[in-house]
């Protein structure tokens, strides 16, 4: 139980740096909205709308470590595996 | 026969007249194009935000842009930043408190340093600024570029003119009550405001 616990925390902060980084590594703050710019050919004016897009940033990896930190933290409650409980599973 | 003549060229001339007056543009854009842009620095990223909620009015003679006057409102709420924690505190109490402040409001009252070439006026304009309640005047750089017979070129049937207004100007949220107590190493004082907008001024 204490390794299973360990490499969820693992995966948990493995996953969120591949999600952070294949969605642009942005270095700021998480985004629900990104801009988008379109030219008004008339006036020359670029108009600016927001799509919907989830956008990690430091933040989210911040929280990302912070939850791989506690999932660590919460294995130490489970027993280490003695030499003896090994043997007499197997 | 002579007077007939003279008559017509008096109306002639008369109309001329009422047509080069001044035009009163209306900046409620249907098109939703129209922008006020807002960026304050921050040590890890800018706070950068846009409203779409422009509305007023200007008076504009293209004979003597001097002349000009006029008020535009943004509205509040349309203030937008794509982090929604930021958006919260940035419509709450201690920031923009758009539910009591639903205006920004930028009303001009004369124009220095005017200066024209062909359809593009630049000068300075003087004018009360007011947000969140306090206004203040100051003096904001537009540059004005005037569209004669541009407005069927956007779609619709409606033919008239347009203007397009574009301004760059800084202002201090602490003179504005804008959250006062915000550490200025944490976020800047000083608030870099953009606006670019284009108002209509259809013909009957």
């Amino acid at each position: 139980m204490r390794r299973f616990v360990r490499i969820l925390a693992v995966l948990v902060a493995v996953s969120a740096v591949a999600f952070w980084a294949a969605t642009g590594a942005n270095r700021g703050w998480t985004k629900t909205s990104v801009p988008v710019k379109t030219l008004d050919e008339i006036t020359g004016i670029e108009a600016i709308t927001y799509e919907d897009r989830f956008l990690p940033g430091v933040d989210f990896l911040g929280a990302a470590g912070v939850a791989a930190g506690l999932l660590v933290g919460v294995s130490f409650l489970f027993r280490k595996q003695t030499q003896q409980q090994q043997t007499v599973r197997t | 026969m002579k007077t007939t003549a003279l008559n017509l060229i008096a109306l002639v001339g008369l109309s001329g007249v009422a047509l080069a007056g001044p035009l009163t543009f209306d900046f409620k854009d249907p098109k939703g194009v129209n922008n006020a842009t807002f960026t304050l620095d921050a040590p890890l990223e800018a706070i950068s935000g846009s409203a779409n909620g422009v509305s007023g009015t200007v008076t504009f003679d293209p004979a003597n842009p001097a002349a000009t006057k006029g008020k535009i409102v943004v509205a509040a709420s349309s203030l937008h930043v794509p982090n929604p924690v930021m958006k919260d505190h940035l419509h709450g109490a201690q920031w923009m408190d758009v539910a009591k402040h639903p205006e920004i409001v930028f009303e001009a009252k004369e124009m220095k340093n005017v200066r024209t070439d062909g359809d593009v006026t630049t000068a300075d304009v003087v004018g009360t600024f007011t947000a969140k309640g306090v206004s203040k005047e100051i003096t904001v750089p537009v540059r004005f570029t005037y569209l004669k017979d541009r407005l069927a070129a956007r779609g619709g049937n409606q033919q008239g003119d347009l203007l397009v207004l574009r301004s760059n100007f800084t202002i201090k949220r602490t003179d504005f009550g804008i959250n006062p107590g915000a550490p200025q190493d944490k976020v800047a004082n000083e608030i870099v405001i953009g606006l670019s907008i284009a108002g209509a001024a259809p013909r009957p």
